[in-house]
């Protein structure tokens, strides 16, 4: 069924009695062209970009869970690309340039909304390194504004400026920024995908791989053995234990992140703001919500839980930079898997064995990523190529010394 | 979470800094560039038992290997770091 304004109406007179499921709950066959692990949204979106760019449709999606239950229902929704290093940053751009036409696309209200996004300076040497990531954005077709301290209080004027730590000089804007509905997100391209005639299969772990003489014929999973071709794991925080399972190490840590809402609230932010310096960033949800969050927990993890001192920690630096959310209560909090890279970016690549493909190592930062980490995925997994904008998220860049460290932190996975 | 260092009693876990696999203790020569790349960069990161090293930067600042249950975050065992 097509989404519109015409079928809301048309169910609506029909007392809605004829909306169908938005995507099928097949019996997986027992071979397919290529296996997806993992229905996050990468996974999802990889799936759906193979079957409307390649024509690739005898595809199955595995999920251990259900679909939207990982980290693409877990994520704080911000999507931009302001990013510095050209490894990165025509990837990005690409992704933000699918956001912007993705409902179209897909027949989904994903909610993208370009509200922008501020990242706040506080010193002469941060507002240079500002402008200059801002060139660098805008060489890669990206747009990016430089506000002094008045034009940030025009449209801020609610924060904290005279802070005597970190004094308000400014902040970088990138208006094309903003946020998106996240289930929407995985529900759009699940259904996208089923109706070129995708599997989704839910309730279905890979618990192992069939490997023989160096080739992934197919993975074996709690409904059984399923064969096929080619299998691309996309698996985000569950890369190591997976991965594992092929017996390969990879350069990603596990690591937990958590995020918060308070009650509903009039709508008084704007933006989504990043304050770096305090570890805090926060965004406000159309339902009214403040949605905030801060810097990894700091310790392996595969809980999906985190601890009291981090959430102490987030919160003192929403009172520093913009100490009104102290009269707002706190609703909900919870956390979700990091796979966090050694130099903080990701891979999209083959693996040294033939016909297993891996995506991961997102960090914190994979749902921006969504639309082209599909895009790309698929094209690797269909040309055997790495994709254009993909090129640099290599697994072996750390022997070869072409690391994507966007924040100079070294070899030291939850300092990224 | 608690850590019960050996030398302290029970401290809170936000005075200590996090570095990860206590492997790393291990080096190996820096003249073997495949088995280098793999210590600083590859990491077993298991989902289950995870011996860790921890620094006690607001405390006593010792080093030390804890092994703690990355799925529950129970710690099991606290030792002083040592060369091995
Ligand atoms: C609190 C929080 C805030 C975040 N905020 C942002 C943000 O504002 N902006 C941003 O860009 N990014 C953000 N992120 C990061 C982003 O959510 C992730 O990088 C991204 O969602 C990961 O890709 P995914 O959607 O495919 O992951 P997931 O949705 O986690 O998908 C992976 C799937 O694999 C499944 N799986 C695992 N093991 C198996 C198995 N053995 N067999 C079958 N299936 C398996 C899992 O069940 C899961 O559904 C945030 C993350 C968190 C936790």
């Amino acid at each position: 069924m097509h989404y519109s304004i015409w079928s809301i109406l048309q169910q609506g007179f029909r007392g809605g009695r004829g909306w169908v499921r938005a995507w099928r709950a097949p019996v997986p066959q027992k071979s397919y062209d290529m296996i997806i692990v993992g229905g996050g949204g990468h996974g999802l979106a990889t799936a759906y970009y193979l079957a409307s760019q390649y024509g690739i449709t005898n595809i199955a999606v595995l999920e251990k869970g259900w679909i939207g239950g990982g980290n693409v229902g877990r994520n704080t929704t911000i999507i931009r690309s302001n990013y510095l290093l050209p490894g990165n940053e025509g990837f990005y751009e690409l992704s933000l340039k699918l956001w912007e036409g993705l409902e179209q696309d897909i027949n989904f209200n994903a909610m993208v909304s370009q509200r922008g996004i501020l990242n706040l300076f506080h010193s002469d040497n941060e507002r240079d390194a500002a402008a200059r990531r801002g060139n660098s954005m805008i060489l890669h077709g990206a747009d990016a504004e430089l506000l002094d301290a008045a034009a940030l209080r025009k449209l801020c004027p609610f924060l904290n400026f005279d802070n005597a730590r970190f004094p308000l000089k400014g902040a970088l804007l990138q208006k094309r920024g903003g946020t998106v509905r996240h289930d929407a997100v995985a529900w759009g391209y699940a259904r996208g995908a089923d109706r070129l005639g995708v599997d989704i299969i839910q309730n279905c772990e890979v618990t192992d791989f069939i490997i023989k003489n160096g080739c992934c014929n197919g993975v074996e999973t709690t409904k059984g053995k399923i064969l096929a071709n080619k299998v691309g794991v996309a698996v985000a925080g569950s890369s190591g234990r997976v991965m594992a399972k092929a017996g390969l190490r990879l350069p990603i840590e596990s690591h937990v992140l958590q995020a918060f809402v308070s009650e509903g609230l009039k709508p008084i932010l704007p933006q989504v703001i990043t304050y770096g310096a305090g570890h805090f960033y926060i965004s406000q949800s159309d339902k009214g919500g403040l949605v905030f969050g801060g810097d990894i927990d700091g310790y392996n993890s595969y809980a999906q839980r985190g601890n009291l001192p981090v959430v102490e920690h987030v919160t003192e630096g929403g009172m520093a930079l913009m100490p009104m959310i102290g009269k707002a209560r706190l609703l909900r909090m919870w956390g979700g898997l990091m796979d966090m890279s050694m130099d903080g970016s990701p891979f999209i690549d083959r693996t040294p064995i033939t016909g297993l493909y891996f995506n991961g190592g997102w960090c914190y930062g994979g749902f921006k990523a969504t639309p082209a980490s599909g895009w790309c995925f698929a094209h690797l997994l269909a040309t055997d190529e790495a994709h254009a904008v993909a090129r640099a998220y290599r697994l072996d860049r750390f022997k070869t010394g072409a690391v994507i460290d966007e924040k100079g932190a070294g070899a030291q996975a939850n300092l990224h | 979470m608690i850590i019960n260092h050996p030398l302290l009693g029970p401290r809170d876990a936000s005075e200590f800094t996090y570095l990860g696999d206590a492997s790393l203790l291990m080096r190996p020569n820096s003249d073997d560039i495949d088995a280098y790349h793999d210590y600083i960069h590859l990491r077993d990161n298991p989902d289950g038992l995870h011996r860790e090293l921890w620094f006690h930067e607001q405390g006593d600042r010792s080093w030390l290997v804890i092994t703690r249950n990355t799925a529950t975050h129970e710690i099991t065992k606290v030792e002083l770091a040592r060369k091995t």
